[in-house]
């Protein structure tokens, strides 16, 4: 399974990645993780890519490429749209409808994208659109956007046991933000998707 | 353990009983070290720049304790004269040097090979696919480095040092230093000395040549025999998805090359494939054995490959991926100075002042882009000061300064104002000292009065420094204050002498720097002049013809506060 987890630079998608590796790990299944660090975490486009082998099978490169991702996790509208095209044709999209506007539309040059989850829609791919933000905010930190969309990502994955995803979330997460995460994670995992 | 290419090396290194290990921070490279100083039972340090940290590597290594020494690929470049000649020294314990190459440039000014160092330094290089190579080649190379007396480099590209994969892990292995004997012939290097060494650097390639050909370290894996491909690196990964039949000759010994091996690969398949990233290094190596081959005519030599292209390229096959029917005008998402970034002060009172300004490396580079269009020049670590003194010389009467961070400064900007006292020069130098060294990820440096595990350390002063070197004008001002920081830069670029001005204010990632509750537009206020997004930064946003801050992303700092004159931005007092 390819997850690829797009964001912009200082969203936490590099948590996201290291708590699905840990997933696959204690899952006893072989995984590769490739990450994004220096010059354009500086709130850049940024891309993590997680490659989950099947059991008994080994993964080989580490990177996502055009066309080979199961499931997109955008943690921004913009990126969803940016990162579309390593998505399969019949694959699925999380997005977070956050919008953090790029350099180029804050200095006025460009604007910024209009119904980009409504069109990705149109094109068939499964979409599932969530307030992160807002959830996160619910739970007591912004900072949570990253688990609540894990929770989204763990009703989509339904091979992995409950427990395991909790337990990578132990592993990942400070004892004293833990509270907030667990509930970030489960209101990400009752989310319903909405209709088309 | 799922580890991080770097990590796995620095796991390696430790479990190859290395003791002293001195480093440079760059990306992709700077993980390795920050590992290492997780393990303590091994001396590990910054240094000021990678040739003073490959040097102490060199005297660990001389007095016998196993060393290693990281940078990234530009890094070798500075570190490229005790490289060269440690290759004649040799070695007592163990030397490895890590590289680390960034095709592409996600991180970088250029993209240059380093496997050609290897191969003008007379130095063998290894060049590991996955973390567990990473462990594994660490160790290896330690071994080499003793067996034959040399430096080994490990190099590794973004790709392997910025990916995880498992690895196994082992015990550190209980190695005692050598005993170090005083061998003039041997470590000093004259020239009665360095020729007799020369010849001992030719017999020792020649035997690491026989070693290339034999050693399990490079591999073929037989398969179909239609399509031969050799590969090493990451690409050994992508070859083994895109060419699923084919039979790879996988290279883990760059240099020197296993020619005998890769003759007799030839020989046995119809088609030979090289896939390699930058310049077609073991191509041309191919080819000059009178090989028939392809490679960098299908790939090229400019940035990353991947297995789409090597899909497209080679197979010709058509890649199917999910896209939508509208055509979207997607706007870029450059990086930016980060909400709070002390840069961003300085770079909208030298872009509102138009002064040429020279620059150097670090997230202060940034200044180049829109809204500032600030920084004119860019090249190398340090060469912002020399670059403006140069400038200043060439007389055409531009007023130029010169930015520089205060890591970048001790690297490599103290030798460029020396330059401009002593040759008389009136440059102005801004130190952007954010008390940090930011870009990398928060490393110390001798500014910062911490070591690498953020022990106290001594501090430089730098204001003492630039007097010491014979700056009389050196001021410290908050970059915070535009008004009087536009003033200083004035009146100093009015000197017909040197000057150097601190600007100073803590990078505002830093845990020690709290700006506490986000800022807000009060509507009621705001006349909507704009005049606030000037100062580019990402929290500050025009929606529904308003002007609004996103308080997820504002840090605090009150900078934009200055920029409206109707003090319509107010700090968040809302519950």
């Amino acid at each position: 399974m390819n997850i690829l987890i797009a964001g912009v630079g200082g969203q936490g998608t590099l948590l996201a990645s290291k708590m699905l590796g840990m997933v696959a790990q204690k899952q006893g299944l072989d995984v590769k993780l490739s990450e994004v660090h220096g010059m354009s975490q500086r709130g850049g486009s940024v891309v993590t890519c997680v490659k989950i082998a099947e059991k008994g099978k080994k993964v080989f490169s580490p990177i996502i490429d055009m066309g080979e991702a199961d499931i997109i996790m955008a943690f921004e509208q913009l990126e969803a749209l940016r990162w579309l095209p390593y998505l399969k044709k019949d694959g699925t999209l999380i997005v977070n409808t956050q919008k953090i506007n790029p350099m180029p539309v804050i200095s006025g040059t460009k604007t910024y994208p209009g119904e980009i989850i409504k069109s990705i829609k149109n094109s068939g791919v499964r979409v599932y659109d969530i307030d992160a933000l807002e959830i996160a905010k619910e739970c007591g930190t912004t900072k949570a956007v990253n688990i609540v969309l894990i929770g989204v990502l763990s009703q989509i994955v339904k091979d992995i046991d409950k427990e395991i995803w909790l337990d990578a979330l132990r592993t990942v997460i400070p004892t004293r933000l833990l509270a907030i995460n667990e509930k970030a994670f489960q209101k990400g995992a009752e989310y319903e998707e909405s209709d088309k | 353990m799922l580890l991080l290419g770097n990590e796995a090396v620095a796991r390696g290194a430790w479990e190859a009983g290395v003791k002293v290990v001195s480093s440079y921070p760059g990306t992709p490279s700077t993980e390795i070290t920050e590992s290492i100083a997780k393990y303590e039972d091994v001396y590990c340090e910054w240094a000021p720049n990678e040739k003073v940290a490959l040097e102490v590597a060199i005297g660990a290594s001389i007095a016998g304790a196993r060393a290693m020494c990281c940078m990234k690929h530009v890094g070798l470049n500075v570190a490229a004269d005790p490289l060269f000649t440690s290759s004649y020294t040799g070695v007592n314990g163990g030397l490895v040097i890590v590289v680390a190459d960034d095709p592409g440039m996600h991180s970088s000014q250029n993209e240059q090979d380093s496997r050609f160092y290897a191969l003008a330094s007379h130095v063998p290089m290894l060049e590991p696919a996955d973390s567990e190579e990473c462990r594994l080649f660490t160790k290896l190379a330690f071994e080499i480095s003793e067996e034959y007396d040399c430096p080994v480099i490990l190099r590794l590209t973004t790709r392997i040092s910025h990916a995880r994969s498992l690895v196994n892990t082992q015990d550190r292995e209980s190695i005692v230093n050598k005993e170090y004997v005083k061998d003039i012939m041997k470590y000093v290097m004259m020239p009665g000395m360095a020729k007799k060494r020369h010849l001992v650097v030719e017999d020792r390639m020649n035997r690491l040549a026989a070693y290339s050909n034999k050693s399990g370290v490079n591999r073929i894996e037989w398969n179909d025999k239609k399509v031969g491909v050799i590969t090493s690196g990451i690409l050994y990964q992508y070859v083994k998805e895109v060419f699923k039949d084919a039979s790879v000759l996988k290279i883990g010994m760059v240099h020197p090359l296993p020619l005998d091996l890769i003759k007799q690969f030839a020989e046995e398949v119809e088609e030979l494939v090289v896939i390699e990233e930058l310049e077609p290094f073991i191509e041309n190596h191919v080819r000059q054995m009178g090989v028939k081959v392809k490679g960098k005519d299908l790939t090229g030599r400019q940035g990353e490959l991947s297995t789409t292209i090597l899909r497209k390229q080679f197979l010709n096959e058509e890649i199917s991926y999910a896209d939508v029917d509208n055509e979207f005008d997607i706007p870029n998402r450059p990086p930016v100075m980060c909400p709070g970034c002390p840069h961003r002060a300085v770079f909208h009172i030298l872009s509102r002042m138009k002064v040429r300004v020279s620059g150097d490396i670090g997230c202060y580079t940034l200044g180049a882009l829109p809204p500032y269009n600030s920084v004119d020049a860019c090249v190398c670590m340090g060469a912002s000061v020399s670059m403006a003194h140069g400038m200043a010389k060439a007389g055409d009467g531009i007023p130029t300064v010169a930015v520089i961070g205060d890591s970048t400064f001790i690297h490599s900007g103290i030798t460029s104002l020396i330059d401009i006292v002593y040759n008389k020069g009136n440059s102005t130098v801004i130190i952007l000292d954010n008390s940090i060294t930011g870009m990398t990820g928060h490393q110390h440096n001798p500014t910062t009065g911490y070591t690498i595990r953020g022990e106290e350390a001594p501090q430089v002063n730098l204001v003492k420094l630039a007097e010491a070197i014979g700056v009389k004008r050196v001021f410290v001002i908050d970059p915070f204050n535009m008004k009087e920081f536009r003033k200083l830069v004035k009146q100093e670029l009015d000197q017909n002498e040197p000057s150097v001005i601190i600007a100073q204010r803590p990078c505002a990632l830093l845990k020690t720097v709290n700006y506490g509750k986000p800022v807000y537009i009060d509507q009621e206020v705001c006349r909507d002049c704009g005049n606030c997004m000037r100062l580019g930064c990402p929290a500050i946003y025009k929606e529904d013809d308003e002007y609004r801050i996103d308080e997820a992303l504002c840090a605090g700092c009150e900078l934009c506060t200055g920029m409206c004159a109707f003090g319509a931005i107010k700090k968040e007092e809302r519950i």
